[in-house]
């Protein structure tokens, strides 16, 4: 009968029980996982169950990895996700948001673009640690993303992005993500990206800032390549701040939003 | 003239180009994002392109935060 070790198709004896099958595969395996729920006792094993045997404090190979990270993922979507490659353009509340969710879902490689470091004020919204003060936030944030999942191939820019090296830091990606704070940083990457690369897709954001409503957050198809997050009028100003909530929401209907695109299912 | 603007249809009596009607409604140049009939409109063209009866626009206007 076939059932799955580690998340890997394996055909062994009918009526096999798990102690036998530990014994035969991974003898040191002190935690037993069969269909998503720990065994403490020796069981039967049924066709098509999945087994993960893990040794407490042993890294597992980037392959067993890999399976056993994505075994939650929708069948099939993780072949497609990691051969997709994303710039993300500023490293703040919503760059380092989207970071972390497309590392998680197991993306293949991002391209990530800021110029500042990290500071207190930040840590209200970002994907930063107290210990990483005063770090560039590129260097900060990879190595967090390494942690996450080294799977993931992450090049970084610590410089500011400008219509002359769009080209350079971005010019590989499939899709974009315009996670700059100002409004006139937004608009010149959004202008300059679409122009010069119309076959490409950007994924912007606008009005995050405050605590009002999280449903008036949207994502928006502008333009066949143009898709937009936010509620369209929230500015961060003196009195509306930019806190982790809806910053969160809005990077996050920005990752939601890469992920369709990438799968070719993307709704308007 | 007849031009749509973010899907509503009016009715404009002269002729505009692209940064009087940014003008016209408030919208700062350097924060918005201009599509004509589909096309990104580069903003260095904001100035010298002139609208035309039935132009399709879109403008989206960015607000600061992230």
């Amino acid at each position: 009968m076939l059932i799955y070790l580690n998340e890997k198709p394996l055909e062994i004896e009918n009526g096999t029980r798990l102690y036998e099958l530990r014994k035969k595969y991974k003898a040191n395996a002190d935690l037993l996982i069969v269909n998503g729920f720990p065994a403490s006792t020796d069981q039967k094993l049924d066709s098509n169950d999945h087994v993960i045997m893990i040794s407490r404090g042993e890294q597992p190979s980037a392959e067993d990895l890999e399976s056993l990270m994505m075994a939650r993922h929708t069948p099939g979507v993780h072949q497609i996700i990691k051969q997709g490659c994303v710039g993300i353009a500023g490293a703040g509340g919503l760059g380092s948001h989207v970071a972390v969710a497309l590392a998680r879902v197991g993306i293949g490689q991002l391209n990530i673009v800021d110029f500042d470091v990290v500071e207190p004020s930040n840590l209200n919204r970002q994907q930063y640690f107290i210990d990483q003060i005063g770090m560039p936030k590129v260097i900060a944030l990879q190595n967090n993303l390494q942690r996450i999942n080294p799977g993931t191939k992450i090049n970084i820019f610590h410089q500011k992005v400008t219509p002359e090296n769009i080209a350079e830091f971005f010019g590989e990606v499939d899709i974009l993500v315009e996670a700059f704070d100002t409004a006139d940083q937004k608009a010149m990457l959004t202008n300059h990206f679409l122009c010069n690369f119309p076959e490409k897709f950007l994924v912007a954001a606008s009005g995050v800032a405050g605590y009002e409503a999280s449903n008036t957050i949207r994502t928006t198809k502008v333009t066949e390549h143009f898709y937009l997050c936010g509620d369209g009028v929230t500015a961060a100003e003196p009195g509306c701040g930019l806190m982790a909530p809806r910053v969160g929401i809005a990077a996050h209907h920005q990752a939601n939003a890469v992920l369709q695109l990438l799968l070719n299912n993307m709704a308007e | 003239m007849k031009l749509t603007i973010n899907g509503v249809t009016k009715e404009y009596l002269e002729q505009l180009t692209v940064q009087q009607l940014l003008q016209q409604l408030n919208l700062k140049s350097e924060r918005v994002v201009v599509e004509i009939n589909r096309a990104i409109l580069s903003p260095n063209m904001h100035n010298t392109t002139e609208l035309k009866a039935g132009d399709a626009i879109e403008l989206v206007q960015f607000v600061g935060g992230g």
